[in-house]
């Protein structure tokens, strides 16, 4: 197996902040390296900008083959010419998180406070916020004033939700899809069982296990192989699998059995060739710290005082990870601020990660009210 | 939004648009796929915004460039603010929620004005049909079995008045209309509209 950690040297189109930013833990990141990609044409007047942030184990490569893993663009059925996130109308930004593994600041940079040796496990806690204030850098490095929307899902769609409040004059229009405002304890607990996993794999090695040439990759899998679950629906699965055997052979003790255990299997082995553990640690550990209405007193319509984007809330009628009731108490809340919201939920049977696949009534959703809006902001 | 979708709206509709002045915040409750916030948005220059209880529609809506939500009249006005809106337009909907009185009240909580329409049960014909058959009326506007309509609480034009005084709502402009929506000439005469209006239309406001 190739031993290579993941993350490593490639050169990811990316920019540099020296000054580094001050993060919500207290402590100051003192570099930033934002990696990014973008889609599309600005505009003369920088109005028709669209940032996409990615979910957790998602990176900037949204509308095209990725050059480190060789996968397709994970949301190629979205951003392009022609798409709902038109590229031929819009200009397409998407940056890889802070706390990433695809070039960004990350576990796998080199330590800020002593040369010569990587963060890993200590790199500092980054929350969504953290997140969003380093890709507001990136934006202001690109000369955009004003984004036209900003665009997500999962834990895109907490980005986006963290950019409608910190910088409502940024965000003419914002789209949290398959979002939440806060983690439940359910989440937080399928997340602990992905971080034991990897905390339990030998190979870990407290985290620095690239000094020793190794990787945590049984553990890391495992984390892969419990989050997967949470992103499809029973239906899907039944679906899908049912119960059918991977071989007509029948069972065996151990090793393969049924289809749906192989097919988890590929998900996990197939993510630890792209994916750094330090990096699903951190990012598990944002998701897990936010909760918006928590940070104002419990009231969620009182974050959302000084939103001033236009809302667009989509939900998925078979997620359970972050259901409908999330999507419908946020509508509720926004409207309570005033804001001008629009929600839907889309009748799906492939659970959460619906709004990654082929879903045409999302996706017409989503193409109507980009131009609703552009119409509104006189983007023509 | 694209011009070249642009739909004429229905004529009852338009009776209602007449109400609204340009500019103003407007919520259509029971929006169906938008076309008057459509209408109010292009010709009249309002920021119009609906709540539609169907997901196809709301979809429908969202698609064609317009901001609806995805709510339940009877549930979703309480999470609104005080005075949010200059109008709340409730259009051949208040029959169907399950409590009238209250969604009024909301209406009129969150906005100026509240602009009513309802199917008028006190129209000859049902009074005829109801005298001579014994069963309940069946018409073009009524053409659900009891046991399955979703008008559950149907009132006449009269009633309606009664319900404004009870609560203390000015009628600020009424007029009795048609099936199709046209204005008929009732109009000074809330007694004759009850028997030969087969629609009604309220502007009201509180005191």
């Amino acid at each position: 197996m190739d031993q290579t950690p993941a993350g490593t040297d490639f050169p990811h189109q990316s920019v540099t902040f020296p000054d580094g930013v001050a993060l919500d833990c207290g402590r100051m990141l003192p570099r930033v390296t934002v990696a990014y990609r973008t889609y599309g044409t600005l505009n003369v007047d920088k109005t028709n900008a669209i940032l996409v942030c990615h979910a957790l184990t998602g990176d900037q490569y949204v509308a095209e083959q990725n050059p480190e893993t060789g996968r397709p663009g994970w949301w190629q059925r979205v951003v392009g010419p022609g798409a709902p996130i038109d590229t031929d109308k819009y200009f397409v930004i998407c940056a890889n998180v802070l706390g990433g593994c695809m070039g960004s600041t990350g576990p796998r940079s080199p330590h800020g406070e002593r040369p010569g040796a990587l963060w890993g496990t200590e790199f500092p806690v980054v929350t969504i916020h953290d997140m969003v204030r380093v890709q507001k850098r990136l934006v202001e490095y690109l000369g955009i004033g004003r984004l036209f929307a900003v665009v997500g899902g999962s834990m895109g769609g907490m980005q986006v939700l963290s950019w409608a409040v910190q910088f409502p004059e940024m965000v003419f229009a914002a789209v949290p899809i398959a979002a939440a405002y806060y983690h439940s304890a359910q989440n937080i607990a399928f997340h602990e069982i992905g971080r034991q996993a990897i905390f339990a794999d030998p190979c870990f090695r407290n985290g620095n296990y690239w000094a020793e040439g190794v990787r945590p990759e049984r553990g890391l899998a495992v984390a892969r192989m419990t989050a997967h679950i949470t992103y499809v629906s029973e239906e899907a699965l039944t679906r899908k699998f049912g119960r059918k055997l991977q071989n007509a052979e029948g069972l065996s003790a151990l090793g393969e059995q049924f289809a749906v255990e192989s097919y988890l299997q590929y998900q996990g082995s197939s993510f630890v060739q792209r994916f750094d553990a330090n990096a699903y640690l951190t990012i598990t550990r944002a998701m897990d710290l936010f909760d918006l209405a928590g940070e104002y007193g419990g009231a969620l319509a009182d974050a959302f005082r000084a939103v001033q984007s236009r809302f667009l809330l989509v939900s998925f009628s078979s997620d359970w990870l972050f259901p409908t009731a999330q999507s419908r108490t946020m509508a509720r809340a926004l409207n309570h601020a005033a804001v001008n919201v629009s929600f839907v939920e889309v009748q799906s049977d492939k659970g959460h990660d619906a709004f990654l696949l082929d879903e045409p009534d999302f996706h017409a959703t989503l193409r109507g009210f980009l131009a609703g809006c552009a119409a509104h902001a006189g983007l023509t | 939004m694209s011009l070249a979708r642009y739909r004429k709206i229905r004529v009852d509709l338009e009776l209602i648009a007449d109400f609204v002045r340009p500019g103003s915040r407007v919520l259509d409750v029971g929006c169906a796929e938008g076309q008057l916030i459509e209408h109010l948005t292009k010709a009249k220059n309002c920021d119009a915004r609906g709540i539609e209880i169907d997901m196809e529609e709301v979809q429908r809506a969202i698609a064609h460039g317009l901001p609806v939500m995805q709510g339940d009249a009877d549930t979703e006005l309480v999470t609104y603010p005080d005075a949010a809106f200059d109008y709340v337009i409730l259009s051949r909907t208040l029959q169907a929620v399950e409590q009238p009185r209250e969604v009024l009240r909301q209406m009129l909580r969150i906005s100026t004005y509240a602009i009513v329409s309802f199917p008028n049960f006190g129209h000859w014909s049902l009074r005829l049909q109801l005298l001579t058959r014994g069963r309940m009326p069946m018409t073009a506007g009524w053409n659900r079995m009891w046991y399955e309509t979703p008008n559950i609480h149907p009132c006449t034009i009269k009633d309606f008045f009664s319900l404004c005084d009870i609560d203390g709502y000015v009628v600020e402009d009424w007029l009795a209309a048609d099936e199709q929506g046209l204005r008929t000439p009732w109009r000074r005469s809330p007694r004759l509209a009850n028997f030969f209006g087969e629609q009604g239309l309220f502007l009201l406001r509180k005191v």
